[in-house]
């Protein structure tokens, strides 16, 4: 059962009011003003269209808006439903937004919804992010109907990406959970989702609540518990992911540490299921995939890679704590190549990210300051592959991120290796 | 004559076995302490090391970056050192008592101003102690924060925040000694003052350009500079 003292009143009566219901999408919200209702309207349309029949109920946790968002969400309204091709509701479509106490973050809004879901004893839920551009009714659909219908446990979305788009999560996040879980998913830190009530009931009573997550923990965490606790996993096709503005401007040193912080911390949480698996295999696809032309990425190469030779010199005495000696030379070398041969091999790569892994594990210095040493090789590795794939076409980029995949799983016994190694010495 | 010197040689030697009859049993308590003190300090020793063990003190200390600290300065690992300095403490703590269980005054009024001076050297090393540990965690901090931030000479940086905070812990310890207070304060005070006089200099005279740069990315004067500096930094969105 719920721990209804982690909701407000208001929000419980709200609830109250709603009774129980088939499937439950909530969207968290802090100061989302300029896209909440284009979300909030895709989501009223596809459960319309999909789910005409379903008691549905459209939750908002908001973290304190001060911009008007909560009022925007409550009286978003479609107009004409015959001109968006689908008949009018059948049922009333409720809507329930409350405020959150604390810090906004997605922990406490997830923690809401959740409880909500237990509650209202909801058989499915879907989260959305509040500022996806690229939303479509079609991804209600997408992300409900594969636990609704098909008795799936965790839906996790699969985006059409450009070419060098998210290679933290293509190039180290994704082949890493593959590797070691056993589950290739492709998205593991994709903001939309869809899950049954009984997953959420479970994610509710891990003690995970209190602990503080990183702004992107919570995906990695509730995918990797999935898959340790034996739910069924499945990927939906979303089509392109197109970011919100703010997103381009990601602090690269900061989000690197925070998505490889959480997953680390998820190895530590798993350590005695990972070890032992072995193996992996893809998870089912649902949806119609399909490839629009989308604006290639800009981006600065030779600054990267700049960047990276600087910041791998001046960091040697940091690295030396967290890599090999054999690690830390060819590193070393690879930042001394020219331009034209620079080549970061993915063997390299894989014993960099296992070696920090092992180290945040050992916690052979302080673990904030760990995952501050990564961004420069993270650069080192991107820097790399640009350069090896600049002809390569989208489909030979996935072909090279496979093969990348295979190295993680070949090198899995390394990093069992360097994660026990610290347990002998202590006499 | 042969009498009063037989005399005085059986008067001086009577005294001095008087004297060795009365100095021997404290000789030879001094001598019980010191080896009983031996035995108890190896025997606490090796209960030391094995509570150190059991409460994962080598990990520990890796994790806070004592251990990158002790290993620089060519000493023993935290465990070995602890345990060593269990051993000393206790040791020597006996030989004082031996010492004292001598009886001589002199000796007394020494050691017992030697106790005394005791607490102040406790002091002054755990200082030392803390002010590394600090000194060794903000300069990577400092580091770290530098280098993502991609400043300049970040290394350099680094290095002057360590030198900073060691020569503060050295003053702190020293004055806690009693040890040349004013000298200590009036050479802290002169050499924070040389070092800033000097970073202000060369900042002026050799990085005036990047002093610059510095104060055009905190004012960017217009629109169309602002755009170029994005393009510079240009970086592919990792997630």
């Amino acid at each position: 059962m719920a721990e209804i003292s982690t909701v407000s009143e208001d929000f419980l009566r709200q609830l109250t009011a709603v009774g129980e219901v088939g499937i439950l999408v909530g969207v968290p919200t802090f100061n989302n003003r300029d896209t909440i209702e284009r979300v909030v309207s895709a989501i009223q349309v596809g459960l319309t269209k999909y789910f005409h029949r379903e008691r549905c109920v459209l939750i908002n946790p908001d973290g304190g808006s001060t911009d008007g968002t909560p009022e925007i969400f409550k009286n978003v309204s479609v107009q004409d439903f015959g001109m968006l091709l689908t008949a009018s509701p059948l049922r009333t479509f409720h809507r329930v937004t409350a405020p959150y106490h604390g810090i906004p973050g997605k922990e406490r809004a997830l923690r809401s919804l959740f409880t909500a879901a237990d509650l209202l004893r909801a058989k499915a839920c879907a989260i959305f992010p509040p500022d996806s551009l690229s939303i479509t009714p079609e991804w209600v659909d997408s992300l409900i109907r594969p636990v609704y219908r098909e008795g799936f446990d965790l839906v996790s979305p699969a985006y059409q990406r450009r070419k060098f788009d998210g290679l933290l999560v293509r190039g180290l996040v994704s082949p890493m959970i593959g590797a070691l879980y056993g589950r290739r998913l492709h998205e593991p830190v994709g903001s939309e989702l869809g899950l049954s009530g009984r997953l959420a009931c479970q994610f509710l009573q891990k003690d995970i609540w209190e602990q503080e997550m990183t702004t992107f923990g919570l995906e990695i965490w509730m995918a990797t518990t999935a898959i340790v606790d034996d739910f069924r996993l499945c990927e939906s096709f979303l089509g392109p992911k197109i970011q919100a503005a703010k997103q381009f401007g990601q602090d690269v040193a900061g989000t690197v540490r925070q998505v490889v912080g959480a997953l680390f911390h998820c190895l530590d949480l798993h350590e005695n299921f990972w070890k032992k698996r072995e193996g992996s295999e893809a998870l089912p696809l649902f949806g119609f995939q399909y490839n629009v032309a989308l604006e290639p990425l800009r981006f600065n190469r030779r600054g990267i890679l700049d960047t990276f030779r600087s910041h791998v010199e001046q960091l040697v005495p940091i690295l030396e704590s967290i890599l090999t000696p054999q690690t830390l030379v060819e590193v070393r070398n690879v930042a001394q190549l020219a331009d034209r041969e620079f080549h970061y091999p993915d063997e390299l790569w894989v014993r960099t990210i296992y070696e920090f892994a092992a180290a945040h594990h050992r916690a052979v210095i302080n673990r904030n300051h760990l995952l501050q040493a990564l961004p420069p090789l993270y650069r080192g590795w991107v820097s790399s592959f640009i350069l090896e794939n600049q002809k390569a076409d989208a489909a030979r980029v996935d072909q090279r991120i496979e093969a990348l995949s295979r190295e993680f799983e070949r090198l899995k016994p390394y990093l069992v290796d360097r994660w026990d190694a610290g347990r002998g010495g202590e006499r | 004559m042969k009498e009063v010197v037989l005399k005085s040689l059986d008067k001086t030697l009577g005294k001095f076995y008087d004297m060795l009859l009365q100095f021997l049993p404290h000789l030879l308590a001094m001598l019980i302490i010191v080896a009983a003190g031996w035995l108890i300090a190896i025997v606490l020793k090796m209960i030391a090391r094995r509570l150190m063990a059991l409460a994962r003190v080598n990990k520990l200390s890796e994790g806070s970056g004592i251990t990158q600290i002790l290993r620089k300065a060519d000493l023993p690992a935290p465990l070995d050192l602890m345990t060593q300095l269990v051993f000393w403490i206790v040791w020597i703590g006996f030989i004082l008592l031996g010492v004292d269980a001598l009886d001589i005054p002199e000796l007394q009024m020494q050691i017992s101003r030697l106790f005394l001076y005791l607490p102040q050297i406790f002091v002054a090393l755990l200082v030392l102690f803390v002010g590394l540990l600090a000194a060794n965690f903000f300069s990577r901090a400092t580091l770290l924060a530098a280098v993502n931030a991609n400043l300049p000479s970040a290394r350099i940086i680094s290095g002057f925040v360590r030198f900073v905070i060691i020569l503060l812990t050295i003053a702190m310890a020293l004055e806690q000694l009693a040890l040349a207070q004013r000298t200590v304060l009036i050479t802290f005070s002169i050499a924070f003052g040389a070092i800033m006089l000097g970073l202000a200099i060369a900042f002026g005279i050799g990085g005036r350009n990047v002093a610059q740069k510095a104060l055009e990315n905190l004012f960017p004067q217009s629109e169309s500079k602002k755009e170029e500096q994005k393009e510079k930094a240009e970086e592919i969105p990792p997630l």
